[in-house]
């Protein structure tokens, strides 16, 4: 039985990685600073960390949400 | 396609047979310098030969390097060097056992070729809906894979050929995806991987005659994570090593810092009858090894088994989702 629900959690995990990177592709892909920084490399560049902010937000977002799971899949066999 | 054929055929042979006919001889040589550690799981704690991180680093190289004479290209020599490197971090930390922080660190470093070379696609890419442009993140992101993935990698080897038998369930399932996604030069040379685990595998599981040591388990996983940022499948590699990320996940999450797992308590303990069963102690970290041991104390042989079944899970999912990278909605 407990074999079971680890592989639900591996399965979880897979179905989150796909939703979670389908978002982050979603959000990112609006980010344009266009008309914001006139540089070009700086422009690039701050893109780009518009985005690493978004790509940490979504992981400690993802991390919590698998935390959750893990604590209410595996809350029983934990406690004991 | 003959000439893909070829090498393939080639590489494959070269990675399995140089490891399955070298291991003997370094076993030998191990025993004879007395460099063994004792298999506390075992009846009689038998003195086991470690580490066999040369004789899985020689079957790389040797069959990269006749790669090489086909494919003469940067990728090849990436994967030799940055596996090299973190070999020689493995080698340093098996002989002298050093600090938690030191391997992320050292193997960080060893991922620095991957970016002098310029061996890297700053596009990370998703199933079902594409990829995102990331010049300076990625940058990052390579810096910390190498070191993920070896440590990940490190963290399952807890047991008689889990570590051999996991990494060559894994790195077949990441050769597979290769070939869907129809990058044929990474997927060849990422065939050593799977061939080299599976030679040593031979010596490795139950009952081990050789550890692999964290030589060998840095190496294994510093290449899985080259031939995931070189072929552009980081997130199809990240998959078909779910069950080592997910004791990972739950060790840090329990433990709560990075720390070395000599200086944890054991989480499982060993019967009377040397089944292994888990621990009552509160403080130990929660693993995979002791969820599975949830259940009841089961033998290593039977253990194993199940570690590789959720293996097989993970490279089923991880060539659905390789197939899955070529739908766009």
């Amino acid at each position: 039985m407990m074999n079971y629900t680890i592989f639900s959690f591996i399965l979880i995990m897979w179905i989150l990685i796909i939703i979670g990177g389908g978002f982050l592709v979603v959000l990112t892909s609006m980010i344009s600073l266009e008309g914001y920084v006139k540089i070009g490399f700086l422009e690039l560049y701050y893109a780009s960390i518009a985005k690493a902010v978004i790509a940490i937000i979504l992981i400690i977002i993802w991390i919590y949400i698998l935390t959750k799971i893990k604590n209410w899949i595996f809350y029983k066999k934990i406690k004991t | 396609m003959f000439d893909l054929i070829v090498p393939a055929i080639l590489v494959s042979i070269v990675s399995f047979f140089s490891v399955y006919a070298i291991t003997p001889f370094l076993i030998h040589a191990l025993e004879k310098r007395n460099l063994t550690v004792k298999d506390y799981h075992r009846k009689g704690g038998d003195m086991i030969p470690r580490p066999g991180g040369p004789s899985i680093l020689i079957g790389i190289i040797a069959s990269e390097v006749t790669l090489f004479a086909f494919f003469p290209t940067t990728a090849i020599i990436t994967i030799i060097v940055t596996t090299s490197l973190a070999f020689v971090v493995g080698i340093i930390d098996d002989r002298k056992a050093l600090g938690g922080w030191f391997k992320p660190i050292a193997l960080a470093a060893s991922a620095i070729p991957i970016i002098l070379l310029g061996s890297y696609d700053t596009n990370l890419a998703f199933p079902l809906f594409g990829s995102f442009k990331i010049p300076a993140l990625y940058l990052a992101l390579i810096i910390f894979i190498i070191p993920i993935t070896g440590n990940t990698i490190n963290s399952i080897d807890v047991l008689n050929g889990v570590v051999s038998g996991f990494m060559a369930i894994a790195s077949f399932s990441l050769s597979a995806s290769l070939f869907v996604m129809q990058n044929y030069e990474i997927a060849i040379a990422s065939l050593p991987l799977g061939f080299v685990s599976l030679a040593f595998y031979k010596y490795h599981k139950f009952p081990s005659r050789i550890f692999p040591g964290d030589s060998g388990a840095l190496t294994l996983g510093a290449m899985y994570g080259v031939i995931a940022i070189l072929g552009h499948v980081e997130i199809v590699a990240a998959i078909a090593l779910l069950p080592a990320v997910m004791n990972s996940f739950l060790f840090l999450s329990s433990v709560k810092r990075i720390v070395e797992h000599r200086q944890i308590k054991n989480p499982t303990i060993v019967t009377s009858d040397f089944k292994l069963m888990a621990t009552e102690d509160k403080d130990a970290p929660i693993t995979l090894l002791r969820l599975i041991l949830a259940t009841g104390p089961m033998t290593e042989k039977q253990i194993v088994s199940v570690i590789f079944k959720m293996a097989f899970f993970s490279a089923l999912l991880a060539i659905i989702t390789a197939f899955m990278m070529g739908i766009k909605i």
